[in-house]
This record gives C-alpha cells, structure tokens and sequence, in this order.
C-alpha cells in the first residue's frame, strides 16, 4: 500500500497528466536563487570530523545506513575497516564526505553516487561506480569488468588493470585506468574521456557515438567505427593536468599516446532525442 | 564551437547547417565541442569556492557542461531534468566560449542545488527511504 500511496501523490502534484510539448521545459534560472553548494536534503558535513567503521560482522546493507546515519551526524570524514569485498558498499552517496575503505569491495561498489571523493586500497569487483555523477573513486589495484558502466560524471580512477567492457555506455566524465584493459571498452560510449595508460583489448571503442579513448600501450584491435584521430596541443594539456591529479604519467609522455575517437557514421539517435526527453519526462 | 564560426552563431541563426540537421529540423545541440580544455584561469568566484567546498581538485563533472543554444536561446544542459535549462534574458553574454562555459557552470550548480529544483519534488514524492 505504501508504494500505492507514493504513486498517488505524483498523481495529486500533475506530474502524470502535464502535457509536454516542444523539446525544451521552458525552464528558466533565476537570478536570485542562493548560492548553495550542495543538495537541498544533503547533510551538513564536516571534513574535520572523522570516524571509522568496522564492517567485518556487518552485511552490505547495514554498512551502507551506517554511513548514512554517521553523515546524518556531522561526520565528513568515514574509515571504512574491513569491507570484506562485500557487494554494494558505499552506493547512492550524493553527499560531500571524504570515504576511505580499507581493503576491496565486490561488485557495484560506489555506484549511483554524487559528489564524495572515495579511496580504496584494494581491488573492486564489476560495476565500480556504475552511474556515478560526480565526485572521485580511486583504486589502488585491479577491478573486475564494467568498470565505470554508464558513468555520467566525475573521475573514476583504478591504478592497476581492469577488466573487460570498461566504460560500457558512458556519458560523460572521466576514467583513467593505470594499466592494462579488456576487450569493448567504450563500447558504446557517448561522451566523456577514457585514459588507458598500458595496452587495450579488442574491438576498444566499438559502436562509440562520441568522447575520447587515449591509449598509452598498444590496442588489440579497434572496434565498429573507432577510429584513429591526431593528438592536439589541448589533449596533452588536458592528460598531464588531469593525471598528475592522481600521481600518474603517461608511459610515452602524454603527447605521444594514440587518441580514439568516433568515426560518426552510426550517429542515429538524434532522431530519437526529442521522443526520449518526452518519455522520460 | 571552438572553431573559428561566430560566437553568436546559434543565436542569430536556425543553427541547421548540416544536412542531418536540415532533415530533421532542428539543431543537434549536443555536439558543440565538448572536448573543450576549460581555462582554469576564468573560474568564477563561485566556481572556486564550489571545488573547495568539495575538495576536489579541479572542476569535476562541470567539465563536461558547456553554454548551448536551445531555440536561438542560450542555454545550459541539465542532466537532472534531462532538458535545456534557459540563461535569464537579461544577462549579457561575454564574447567567448571560456566566459559563457563558466557561467553555464555557475548558473547550473545554483539552478540543480536550489529548493524549487523540479528534483527536489520527484524526490519527495517517490523516494523510498
């Protein structure tokens, strides 16, 4: 009945009978909105406020409220001890907070988040930070598969190799992995920047709309409409910037890596643009 | 629209200049030049101030946002809302790409942290926990 309740008020607030028309909303900013930095229900954070976690006797699900009722307190700095690689840790954070796992997660770790900067000294499982929008997840060591699935936003860093489909269907934002990654990353890419600083699997970039792959090692094989493009003076600029954020270096030197981008001729889905905002809406 | 088109292109024009865009009618306003490097050196007051309360070292997501043009208007992208969020009328754009991305960045952090975000009502109304 709850969930029948939740539908019931987006019926009494219209937002099942508004009729769409055109492709804007006709939004507009206002000039006197408050300049806030975060969230409306985001918690009130301090970084000097540090804690720790012990997660070794709790589940995923417990660890994860934990958090929530300890950024609910104030606290903006979180050690998470022992995580046990259990599965889903850190997920749905669309907070400020500095978090610190000690050793590896399992699968969708930090996914759907907003806004944290998270460390892992370990490894990761499949899913790391799928659909992140902002904020910083580093890994210290490997990750497993989809590393970055749907990424929107933010810098999603592993220092070791990743696994195979990194980046499937990223939208934005930014992934740098250390060493080596598996075959179809970026498939399916429509913006953003990939950085593989070692060698890439097969059929790298396939069916990339848009974005950017820069590879530092050698590429097994470029997939449907990946193509080759010619290094600028602003994409080094932009590499040595953005990996010195993370104390890394191109093999090469930034300017000799080999930039991959979408070769254009499967751009379809502007067609579809104007239907999906409706749809979605 | 880092090439060397005019900077007031899409407002004084339909903005249908390739063929795909002739076909369909309307300007794909996804493809401005993405890629474009942000200048450091033009963050805005508030933009600094953001980072630092974030404590991230440079502009994060917000170098994926860019000033577009919806319409012949200017226009910022609001991932949140999935539509084209319009500048005030009145705000006078400065003659570069730079300028106009960093206040698209600006504008877009007030707009998506603001009370009266449409979020923040689909919020209320399905969150679950």
């Amino acid at each position: 009945m709850a969930e029948l309740d939740r539908e019931g008020a987006s019926f009494e607030m219209g937002m099942h009978t508004e009729q769409l028309s055109g492709r804007t909303q006709q939004v507009y900013f206002s000039p006197e909105e408050a300049e806030n930095f975060t969230y409306p229900e985001a918690f009130d954070v301090d970084f000097n406020r540090r804690t720790e976690i012990d997660a070794a006797e709790l589940d995923s699900g417990a660890v994860n409220r934990k958090l929530r009722e300890l950024m609910e307190q104030g606290y903006g700095t979180i050690v998470v001890k022992n995580p046990g690689a259990k599965h889903s840790l850190g997920v749905g954070i669309l907070n400020r907070l500095q978090l610190y796992f000690e050793g590896s997660l399992g699968y969708f770790g930090c996914g759907l988040i907003d806004g944290p900067n998270v460390r892992i000294s370990g490894r990761v499982g499949w899913s790391c930070a799928e659909n992140m929008m902002a904020g910083t997840v580093v890994i210290e060591k490997n990750a497993g598969s989809v590393f970055g699935a749907a990424l929107r936003g933010g810098d999603l860093v592993c220092k070791g190799d990743v696994g195979s489909r990194t980046g499937i269907d990223m939208k934005g934002g930014t992934i740098i992995v250390g060493g080596r990654t598996g075959a179809f990353s970026g498939f399916m890419m429509q913006r953003g920047r990939m950085v593989i600083l070692g060698d890439a699997g097969v059929n790298l970039g396939d069916s990339m709309y848009d974005g950017t792959i820069y590879v530092g090692g050698k590429i097994a094989g470029l997939g449907v409409d990946a193509v080759e493009a010619e290094m600028n003076a602003l994409d080094a600029q932009w590499l040595e910037r953005k990996l010195r954020l993370y104390g890394l270096e191109a093999p090469r030197g930034a300017a000799n890596m080999t930039k991959i981008v979408a070769g254009k001729k499967l751009w379809n889905y502007d067609n579809l643009e104007p239907t999906e905002k409706k749809l979605v809406l | 629209m880092s090439d060397s088109r005019d900077i007031d292109h899409f407002l004084v024009t339909d903005g249908l200049d390739t063929e795909r865009e002739k076909d369909i009618g309307q300007h794909i306003g996804y493809r401005y030049d993405v890629n474009l490097v942000p200048d450091y050196s033009r963050l805005t007051p508030f933009l600094e101030k953001y980072i630092e309360t974030m404590a991230w070292d440079d502009l994060n997501w917000l170098e994926d946002v860019h000033m577009g043009y919806e319409e012949g208007r200017p226009a910022v992208f609001d991932r949140n809302i999935n539509g084209w969020v319009s500048v005030p009328e009145d705000l006078e754009l400065p003659d570069n790409q730079q300028d106009r991305d960093m206040i698209a960045r600006e504008l877009l952090i007030k707009f998506q942290m603001s009370p009266r975000h449409p979020m923040v009502e689909l919020n209320r109304a399905y969150r679950k926990f």
